[in-house]
């Protein structure tokens, strides 16, 4: 039986998901792997936007700042369920992605560059500056989601970093499996076209404009989720989850991996995850470390580590 | 009416350093098609070896000369072994080059000179100037002459000169500059030097005012992004107008509004100009190529 590309990557993930903890020297790597995954689930929305469309966003973080904060703020102020807090920021990200993307995604290149980092700083700076709401630069505390709790009752005892790697496992799952559903439908189709070339796409009849904004919707979407999931699991958040190096982190991950699939782009934020838990030895050399990857990799395998790397196995099988 | 006039001082210096570090990208873009994220860095390399040499005993003329020198020569080397490699790659792969670059010689510059803040005499004494019942600086005026002599420089140097021709017929068609015998990798060492050298004099002369650590850049290399852009990327006399521009509009805002909210202000006119004008203030239309 020949699978196809989705239900290998499919199959991939849930067996990596499954089997990593086997390896596990210590309770401590659940955590890590949850971290991995939170991060995997941005940038599974930076392939949809960057990937699928081509298009480019300096500024995502500024979406995983709306859902982490919506996560701290609305259990205390509405009253709300912290998963309720959590859908709440992202249906909050995806009206803002919309109203913002209207008129920014006419734009190109750096100059839409441009216009996301604008974003990303003004939601980062109202993190920082607006103290009485959200703590200031010294963040402020998450309420828990209480599911472990729950888990507990009905007889499933696990650790902290157990149920974060799992639940955000699962989550990683399903945001992979849309990702994935979309890349064959007929959207995900003229997302393509359009990356191709966007007059071609446009003279067989393609909505260009409505489907970029589309694609920025369900990017900004994803980078909520993982913002909100981030917020949960740490129950402390800070206003660094909106700054500007995590959205160059995101993009960083995805174009690292291998941003044309979603396999390579989660394999990049492993990499990118791993590398400074790696290195903590060296902290002082983590920047001088970082920068050289950064650069290494994208001149020498432009089009990312997976992709590279599957093509050294298979041109050696042949 | 003195108040007003103070702001304008402050956003006029400030504007004056984003002006030179946008005139660094304006340059790199010209010839290369690159936004080079490292350009906030080049500041932070004035800075930084200006105070290392002057406080290993030279004299502060010469410290800022060979700082000057020295990050030229760092932004050849980054142009040689980071841009040039890396030739044709799409804009994203561009950006996380020159980011990574900027993340690497920040590294570098924490290792090398430590985390603390430095800062250098300024060049002609602390004494305020009262103008009109306002005060400024003489550093000031050392950072908005900066700012205007390399204007002029660059604008004799692009319209005057067989080599700066050079560059801007290498910016305009790269292929067809070839092929009339110009030797465009010439043409983007020269840029980079150039550019990295503008970036360090923006360091050297902003300093005594604004003090420098290893982590300087980033701020520097985002403001100075958006004056070009709101220029128009490419454009010199966008990059002067758009960076005194910002500074003037962040001096109004802390003045008049908020102080914790002077770099929203910046951002929020960037997307208010870009949603009009997506070209920025005085970019050239284009029209792409099927």
């Amino acid at each position: 039986m020949k699978l196809t590309p989705k239900s290998a990557t499919l199959l991939v993930l849930l067996v990596l998901i499954l089997l990593s903890p086997v390896l596990f020297p210590s309770g401590y790597y659940y955590r890590v792997g949850a971290l991995i995954f939170v991060n995997a689930i941005a940038v599974t929305g930076i392939v949809i936007l960057t990937g699928y469309a081509g298009q480019i966003s300096l500024g995502h973080a500024g979406f995983a700042g709306i859902g982490a904060y919506a996560c701290a703020l609305a259990p205390v102020h509405l009253g709300l369920h912290p998963s309720l807090a959590l859908a709440l920021g992202a249906i909050i990200s995806g009206v803002i992605a919309f109203l913002v993307g209207r008129p920014i995604l006419r734009l190109k290149g750096y100059y839409l560059g441009v216009a996301t980092l604008g974003f990303g700083i003004l939601v980062s700076m109202v993190l920082n500056n607006e103290r009485q709401l959200t703590g200031g630069p010294d963040g402020m505390e998450v309420p828990d989601l209480g599911l472990r709790g729950l888990l507990k009752d009905a007889g499933l005892d696990l650790t902290n970093g157990q149920f974060w790697y799992w639940f955000c496992g699962l989550a990683l799952i399903l945001g992979a499996w849309l990702a994935l559903n979309l890349y064959n439908s007929p959207t995900g189709r003229a997302l393509r076209a359009l990356h191709g070339s966007e007059v071609a796409a446009r003279t067989v009849g393609i909505d260009v404009a409505r489907l970029k904004l589309r694609a920025f919707v369900i990017s900004a979407v994803y980078a909520s989720v993982s913002g909100s999931l981030l917020a949960l699991q740490n129950k402390f958040i800070t206003p660094d989850v909106a700054g500007f190096m995590h959205s160059i982190e995101m993009v960083t991950m995805a174009v690292l991996g291998g941003v044309g699939s979603i396999l390579g782009a989660i394999f990049g934020a492993a990499v990118l995850t791993l590398l400074p838990q790696v290195l903590t030895v060296f902290a002082e050399y983590e920047q001088l470390v970082l920068g050289l990857v950064m650069m290494l990799v994208m001149i020498f395998l432009p089009q990312g580590l997976l992709p590279s790397i599957l093509r050294k196995i298979r041109g050696k099988g042949e | 009416m003195a108040e007003l006039l103070q702001f304008l001082f402050s956003g006029v210096t400030v504007g004056a350093v984003y002006a030179l570090v946008a005139l660094g990208f304006t340059i790199i873009y010209n010839a290369s098609d690159v936004v080079n994220f490292a350009q906030g860095e080049f500041v932070m390399l004035g800075g930084m070896l200006t105070f290392v040499c002057h406080a290993a005993g030279l004299p502060l003329p010469l410290a800022a000369l060979i700082a000057i020198v020295v990050t030229s020569a760092i932004g050849v080397a980054m142009n040689k072994l980071a841009i040039e490699p890396a030739r044709g790659a799409p804009v994203v792969s561009l950006i996380i080059i020159t980011i990574g670059a900027s993340i690497f010689i920040r590294g570098g510059a924490q290792l090398l000179f430590g985390k603390q803040i430095h800062s250098f005499p300024a060049f002609s004494g602390d004494t305020p100037l009262r103008i009109g019942g306002a005060t400024i600086l003489p550093q000031s005026l050392w950072v908005i002459g900066g700012a205007v002599v390399v204007f002029v420089g660059l604008w004799l140097f692009f319209t005057r000169t067989l080599t700066g021709r050079a560059v801007l017929a290498t910016s305009n068609n790269r292929l067809a500059a070839q092929l009339v015998g110009i030797n465009t990798g010439f043409v983007m060492t020269l840029s980079f030097a150039l550019s990295a050298g503008i970036g360090a004099l923006a360091g050297v002369l902003a300093t005594p005012i604004t003090l420098t650590s290893y982590d300087v850049g980033l701020a520097f290399a985002l403001k100075g992004f958006a004056a070009a852009m709101l220029g128009g990327m490419g454009n010199p006399k966008g990059a002067l107008a758009g960076g005194f521009l910002l500074g003037l509009l962040e001096a109004l805002t802390a003045g008049y509004l908020s102080s914790q909210y002077k770099d929203a202000a910046a951002f929020v006119v960037i997307l208010l100009v870009l949603f009009f004008m997506p070209q920025g203030l005085f970019g050239r239309k284009s029209t792409e190529r099927v």
